[in-house]
């Protein structure tokens, strides 16, 4: 009896260690990222970081300024196509998305949701790019619309189904139109699951790069122009990653450090903004 | 529990939120009317021409010079498609290239060397090489450092019994190009078998991706060889092998001897507006000729009013760039590791600078 | 027409979007493929060749296809377990508090860039897979192919184990809402014949949520096929035969990182462009099915 008490001792100690230490093992590079990118980001940073072009390659002046107007022009656009587009795909499958004639439309949101980022960006160089004869802002912005749809379409549906049905009963008892209870009575329920949805995606399409590779390129100046090039902090991080430069290496830090404040940021507003339920 | 919301949060946000939009209207006003003139391609220039652009807006503060490094190829796409201004390559257009850009001119901005750097504990001297035997160590037929072929070019240095890790570039790259151009030129196998190209496909080796990768393999794996150019070589204070020229003698890319290779083919070099597809500085003739030898060209149409948003204003500023890129521009050459262009070169691209016209007038030689 | 059918086809109209962008996607990386497989035929699924030197050209994918699988493979065999037990960790042995703030934590390795994960691994996981995982394996058991090529720490195993980071965020979190989901009579159960809690997650938990476990490994290979940036900037990048997995510690490519390398250098006179978006497409197929896969295992465990 005593070697069985000590198996399942042993057992019980086993299974206690290999939970523990997995989390441990998880969080570790968490914690190793944030530090690394703190460390080398925060030399970086200056005035001239926030406000300058990047200077000549190689020297250590000038700042990323450009990639930070890039990153607010790029996500700008892109929200302002895909936050509508995708808020009423998610009102859709919500209210019509049992019945069968539009399992097509959901299923094909569903591996629109599944696409990986890069084939958006083959795509929208194919079909904008190409014709255009220019990598542009617009091309990016519009890649990266193609990438948020899905979420939020998905996360819109997911929080207007989380609504109790006798809110919607409710309006549909006083004999408001369908649309305006939808509109004015579920989605207004729903507002802080969809608000969290949109914030998860600006966050997302924030941190992307690969679609942005063969759309909008990069640049070494400011905006110029929907149909021109532009830079994105996640593209001057690529680039600048893989530079035999120390100073520019430095700068890729220093925007890696923006960027993920900027990604963190926003992701626990969502977490601290509430469990949805 | 207080049950906290993002939309009852929301006042306490809008400070936060007015400040970067202070920020942002900053970021989108701020680009001034700046006349900007859009280049693309090469990234082996890419730290030279970022240097010019940067010196050059001290002199012209009026107008920008915006570089993209994406690669020879891509520069060559857009330059076709006339969606930059001037385009940037290691490799001169070819035919098809040329039919389809028409009126094209070829400036030579830069000489940039090749270098074949080591990785051989215990030894400090400078070892020597032929092309034959870098061609083949590149295919996998010489993979002892120990090699005959490799201790009769070495005589008095003990080459250890180990195998060779050749290293090249992963990603298409104008070194690639080069470096592949003379392989083809001095080893016939290596001509039928691989070719020369940006990207290439390779018969053994480790890939890596940069400079920087190639650098870095060098230095943690021992007995490893690779390709890298003299300017980051430079920089880094890499060893480096003498490599056996035209006339039989081994030369390290100094920069007189990358600059001899160039200077000695000068007077059969073609005018700006001809094709230069066949020209090639690798194994160049003269007594001190560094043998892995590249011009690095400018791309730039001889009729500017073809390109679209050009004005004559856009037109005379390039110009006047070009003019101070191939004289004051070339002092900045040797501290970045190029070479500055022999007197000959530049005379050949001043010519080729007085061709450049904007609805059919000079910009250059009038005045 | 009444306001509802207004607004009915409206919302029709603008849902339709998502239908019609997956469509135009399809065909367009069908055609654009289609010339690559006409020239090299069934050649371009099967052959290792990749050289887009002009007159030399030839391409064929195989290595990067088997890339993919490969990293995605690492990164499930270390991935699933560690999530496994995260999950376990939160479900069983963490009070209400420590459970929050752990799962926030999680999920922010989730929150992260792609690029961010790349810098850190080109600059720091590297050196220390390099120095602690690939230098002692290889000196010990450098006999072994797997661990037989010379290690940098650029290669599969750094792509597998950074996809590894990458997917326990979506993994764990499935595979806690399946375990939560086992009912109660079952662990009790177990209790009452003398079990202890090794018996009752072995026999009981794992048993009855064995598919939603399978689900979770499916979603994290979905999005370990599809990720890019981060294993384009520590795989080594190695093109045709070099790609070829040959050792856990050779330098290779995924079709993704492909892609992300050599899209905007490639020559548009050429095939390298069309064999390039040819890669995109079976990238595609290959995420859709996974992810196909998991999410119809996923919903059937929910209902």
């Amino acid at each position: 009896m005593v070697s069985l008490r000590v198996k399942k001792k042993v057992q019980n100690t086993f299974l206690f260690l290999f939970a523990f230490l997995s989390t441990i093992i998880a969080i570790i590079p968490l914690f190793s990222i944030i530090f690394e990118v703190i460390k080398n980001g925060i030399e970086a940073i200056n005035l001239d970081f926030f406000i300058q072009l990047p200077g000549p390659l190689g020297e250590s002046i000038g700042g990323i300024a450009n990639a930070i107007q890039g990153t607010l022009i790029l996500v700008t656009l892109a929200s302002i196509i895909g936050v509508p587009i995708g808020v009423i795909t998610g009102i859709y499958l919500y209210e019509y998305g049992k019945e069968k004639k539009s399992t097509l439309i959901s299923f094909s949101v569903d591996l629109l949701y599944d696409l990986p980022s890069i084939v958006v960006g083959i795509f929208v160089y194919i079909t904008v790019v190409s014709p255009m004869r220019s990598f542009s802002a617009l091309a990016g912005a519009l890649a990266l619309a193609i990438v948020m749809i899905p979420i939020i379409a998905k996360t819109t549906e997911e929080s207007l189904t989380l609504v109790p049905p006798t809110i919607s009963e409710a309006g549909i008892a006083l004999g408001i139109p369908k649309w305006k209870n939808i509109i004015f009575i579920v989605l207004n329920s729903a507002k802080n699951g969809v608000l969290n949805g949109i914030v998860l995606a600006v966050a997302r399409i924030t941190g992307e790069t690969a679609p942005l590779i063969m759309t909008c390129l990069g640049s070494n100046f400011w905006f110029s122009g929907m149909d021109k090039p532009i830079n994105s902090l996640t593209l001057l991080i690529w680039r600048y990653a893989m530079q035999p430069y120390p100073s520019a290496v430095k700068k890729a830090w220093g925007a890696a450090f923006l960027l993920l404040l900027v990604a963190l940021a926003l992701n626990l507003l969502v977490k601290s903004g509430g469990e949805r339920k | 529990m207080k049950r906290r919301s993002i939309a009852k949060k929301l006042p306490s946000y809008l400070l936060f939120s007015l400040l970067i939009l202070v920020y942002a209207l900053y970021l989108v006003i701020l680009p001034s009317s700046t006349l900007v003139i859009n280049g693309a391609g090469s990234t082996f220039v890419y730290p030279l021409i970022s240097k010019w652009s940067s010196e050059y807006r001290k002199i012209d503060p009026s107008m920008i010079i915006n570089y993209q490094s994406i690669g020879s190829g891509g520069g060559i796409r857009l330059f076709i498609n006339k969606t930059v201004d001037f385009g940037a390559s290691d490799a001169p257009l070819n035919k098809q290239q040329m039919e389809v850009a028409k009126g094209v001119i070829h400036i030579p901005e830069t000489l940039g060397a090749v270098v074949m750097s080591y990785n051989l504990p215990n030894i400090n001297l400078i070892i020597n090489l032929t092309g034959e035997v870098i061609a083949d160590i590149y295919l996998g037929k010489i993979t002892r450092w120990s090699d005959k072929r490799i201790t009769e070019l070495n005589p008095g240095i003990k080459m250890p019994d180990e195998k060779i890790v050749v290293i090249h570039r992963a990603e298409g790259s104008g070194t690639t190009y080069v470096f592949t151009d003379y392989l083809s030129r001095v080893n016939n196998e290596w001509k039928s078998l691989v070719g020369r190209g940006t990207s290439v496909q390779w018969p053994t080796g480790l890939g890596a991706v940069g400079s920087e990768g190639v650098a870095s393999l060098i230095n943690q794996i021992k007995f490893s060889i690779g390709y890298i150019e003299l300017s980051y070589a430079l920089q880094t204070n890499m060893t480096y092998a003498a490599i056996r020229n035209q006339y039989g003698k081994f030369v390290v890319p100094a920069p007189e001897n990358v600059k001899q290779a160039a200077s000695n083919l000068a007077r059969s070099l073609p005018k700006g507006n001809e094709s230069w597809e066949n020209v090639s500085l690798v194994d160049a003739p003269g007594e001190n000729a560094y043998p892995i030898v590249s011009f690095s060209y400018i791309l730039v149409y001889e009729e500017l009013s073809l390109l679209p948003g050009m004005n004559e204003r856009k037109a005379k500023d390039l110009v006047n760039f070009l003019w101070w890129c191939i004289h004051e521009g070339q002092n900045y050459s040797l501290s970045l590791g190029y070479v500055p262009l022999p007197p000959e070169v530049v005379r050949i691209n001043e010519e080729s600078i007085r061709m450049i016209k904007f609805k059919g007038i000079s910009l250059m030689g009038g005045d | 027409m009444n306001e509802d059918e207004v607004f009915y086809l409206f919302s029709l109209a603008v849902a339709s979007i998502s239908l019609l962008l997956l469509a135009l996607i399809l065909v367009v990386l069908v055609q654009y493929t289609l010339p690559v497989i006409k020239e090299m035929g069934f050649d371009y699924f099967i052959t290792s060749s990749w050289n887009p030197v002009f007159g030399k050209e030839k391409y064929g994918i195989l290595p990067y296809f088997l890339g993919t699988v490969l990293t995605s493979f690492i990164a499930v065999l270390v991935g699933v377990p560690i999530s496994f037990g995260i999950a376990l960790f939160l479900t069983e042995y963490s009070n209400k508090t420590l459970k929050k703030y752990l799962s926030i934590m999680i999920d922010l390795l989730a929150a992260i860039p792609s690029v961010i994960y790349g810098l850190w691994g080109f600059f720091v996981f590297r050196n220390f897979i390099l120095d602690y995982i690939e230098k002692p394996l290889h000196n010990y058991f450098g006999k072994i192919s797997i661990f037989s090529a010379t290690p940098t720490g650029l290669d599969f195993l750094s792509g597998g184990l950074i996809l590894a980071i990458m997917i326990i965020p979506i993994v764990s979190s499935v595979t806690r809402e399946v375990l939560e989901l086992v009912p109660t009579e079952i662990k009790e159960g177990i209790y009452a014949i003398g079990g202890n809690r090794y018996d009752v997650i072995v026999y009981g938990s794992i048993r009855y949520s064995k598919n939603g476990i399978l689900g979770a490994i499916l979603l994290g290979l979905g999005r370990a096929v599809g990720e890019t940036m981060a294993v384009s900037m520590v795989i080594g990048n190695a093109t045709g035969e070099n790609a070829l997995p040959r050792s856990l510690f050779s330098a290779g490519q995924t079709l993704s990182s492909l892609i992300a390398n050599e899209f905007n250098e490639a020559n548009p006179t050429s095939l390298h462009p069309n064999a390039l978006v040819g890669a995109g497409l079976v990238l595609l197929m290959m995420a859709i099915v996974v992810n196909l896969g998991a999410r119809a295992i996923v919903s059937k465990y929910k209902r």
